[in-house]
């Protein structure tokens, strides 16, 4: 029994910081001071930083779903109806999960490996040291940051990768450029729009939370940094599967 | 008469430790710890690594909470505030931390014009803000790399801009996280000489804490002479420049596996038979 309550006592722990780091971060949007240039900075690293790769991430789902698609189609001779399976595919789920899992890729790790280097070499302690909150002037700013940036990636995704289906339907399988737009458009609904951009806000959390969390946590030098920068791509990565599939549970049922 | 009043004056208590206590899971830091300094004094804490210098600091200024205990700072109890209403005392505290702690992504004007800039009880009009930074690095003779980043400086360098960092805002009390720590000895007491510059132009309360009796001696023995501009030795002005001059002033405590196992002068530090103590105390020949 003891044995087991040492077990679980570090994971409840550290949930528990989770939450309490969360909860900051929140309260920290409705108090001062707010550090506007750390937000910039912050939209830029994560959305500038990350246009390319999302883009060629979401010309190539959407080209490779068309190319897997139109065969299986084919069977039904369905093959003009892929631009509606391109369109659901991306909206509601590709386009906001492989998004949020680039930037968690890309930016929890960065989030962490910087929060976790200012860590082991003081700076955190410095800063609190000298009167600045970390939470309000580190973790709020890339919190805002993300949260703005990943629904604005996600949506760019989607619409690249529709062009990249669009791409293999119009040239390999010949389809009418009609007749794919069309198609497409006409099978997105309010619903799916609506999932499509409330996901990738619910993961911006998740990915710049889990990043600062893991930094702001590390300890033990150089070798600390490289564990929670591992630490947080691997967490925010599991928890972005794990949440879309509630809220794809949860929208799925709303129809 | 004078020296009588002048005590009263300077007893005004500026950090006080009763009874604090903190365990890191298993591992005992600090043991029951109790002190006091007063306005102008200076402390020297030594005692070998993992003996609690540092979280001792750290406790100081509430960045780690203790397990028991109280700590006063400015006659406050800080053990219970939150961490908003640290921010207001901390202000008051100059801190240098043991690697400089400086924030590697601004230059160094930006980062000693940060707790200028940051405060928020202490607003510094915009237009001070140049003048002082600029008075603080020639202060460490560091006024031309204003514009460079913490990277591209030696590490004593950075150690001295951590000084002008924690002393740009002239707060009453500096704490100074192993000041001369893997430094080599000319660097070393080319940066316990600044500190003790900055405490006899100031009248400055320090808390030193190191693992180099060096430190504390140069502390205790040298003072800073502002019409030379020299540092020397403390007989030679005869107690005559206020505060700083007054060996007794200067405080050791010697911290063993997070206790206070020492706490007096010089004189008395270097009669102490202890074997762990005299561990500090190089022998002369």
């Amino acid at each position: 029994m003891e044995g087991l309550l040492d077990f679980l006592k570090p994971p409840v722990a550290g949930l528990q910081d989770f939450y309490i780091l969360s909860g900051r971060a929140l309260r920290n949007l409705f108090r001062g001071p707010h550090y506007a240039d750390d937000i910039f900075i912050q939209m830029d690293a994560i959305g500038v930083g990350s246009l390319w790769i999302v883009i060629l991430t979401g010309f190539f789902s959407g080209v490779v779903i068309t190319m897997q698609m139109s065969r299986a189609l084919a069977q039904y001779g369905a093959t003009g109806q892929v631009g509606q399976i391109v369109a659901i595919t991306l909206v509601r789920e590709l386009g906001p999960v492989l998004t949020a899992l680039l930037v968690a890729g890309r930016n929890a790790s960065g989030i962490a490996s910087e929060l976790g280097s200012m860590k082991v070499t003081e700076q955190i302690d410095a800063m609190r040291a000298l009167g600045t909150d970390p939470i309000q002037k580190l973790v709020t700013p890339r919190m805002i940051a993300t949260c703005v940036m990943l629904p604005l990636l996600t949506i760019v995704a989607d619409f690249v990768g529709l062009l990249g289906g669009y791409v293999i339907a119009y040239f390999s399988i010949g389809l009418p450029s009609s007749q794919y737009w069309t198609n497409a458009y006409q099978a997105l609904q309010y619903n799916d729009i609506v999932q499509g951009l409330l996901k990738p806000f619910v993961f911006a959390f998740i990915i710049s939370l889990v990043g600062c969390f893991y930094g702001l946590r590390t300890s033990g030098g150089t070798q600390g940094v490289g564990l929670a920068t591992t630490k947080a791509v691997v967490v925010s990565s599991i928890w972005v599967f794990v949440v879309t599939s509630m809220l794809t549970r949860i929208f799925v049922n709303l129809n | 008469m004078t020296s009588a009043a002048s005590n009263t004056a300077a007893t005004e208590s500026l950090l006080r430790f009763d009874t604090v206590s903190l365990n890191f899971d298993e591992t005992v830091a600090l043991d029951s710890v109790s002190f006091e300094m007063c306005a102008g004094e200076t402390r020297v804490v030594l005692g070998a690594a993992g003996s609690g210098k540092t979280t001792l600091l750290k406790i100081a200024i509430g960045l780690i909470r203790p397990d028991s205990g109280r700590v006063y700072l400015f006659d406050q109890e800080i053990t219970g505030l939150k961490e908003a209403q640290l921010f207001d005392i901390r202000s008051k505290v100059g801190v240098l931390f043991q690697e400089g702690g400086l924030f590697d992504s601004i230059t160094i004007a930006e980062n000693v014009a940060y707790p200028l800039l940051n405060s928020r009880t202490h607003a510094v009009p915009l237009d001070e803000v140049e003048p002082k930074v600029r008075e603080a690095l020639r202060f460490v003779e560091l006024e031309q790399t204003m514009e460079q980043f913490p990277a591209e400086l030696s590490g004593g360098m950075r150690r001295r801009v951590g000084i002008a960092r924690a002393v740009v805002s002239e707060p009453p009390l500096v704490l100074y996280d192993s000041p001369t720590a893997g430094l080599d000895p000319i660097t070393a007491t080319t940066i316990m000489a600044l500190i003790a510059k900055e405490r006899d132009s100031q009248d400055i309360a320090n808390l030193i804490v190191t693992q180099r009796y060096q430190d504390g001696q140069l502390m205790a023995n040298f003072r800073y002479n502002r019409t030379s501009g020299h540092l020397e030795p403390a007989s030679s002005n005869g107690g005559a420049a206020g505060h700083g001059s007054d060996p007794a002033r200067t405080v050791f405590m010697v911290m063993k596996e997070g206790r206070v196992v020492f706490e007096g002068t010089q004189h008395e530090l270097e009669a102490s038979q202890d074997a762990y103590i005299q561990k500090f105390v190089p022998k002369y020949s």
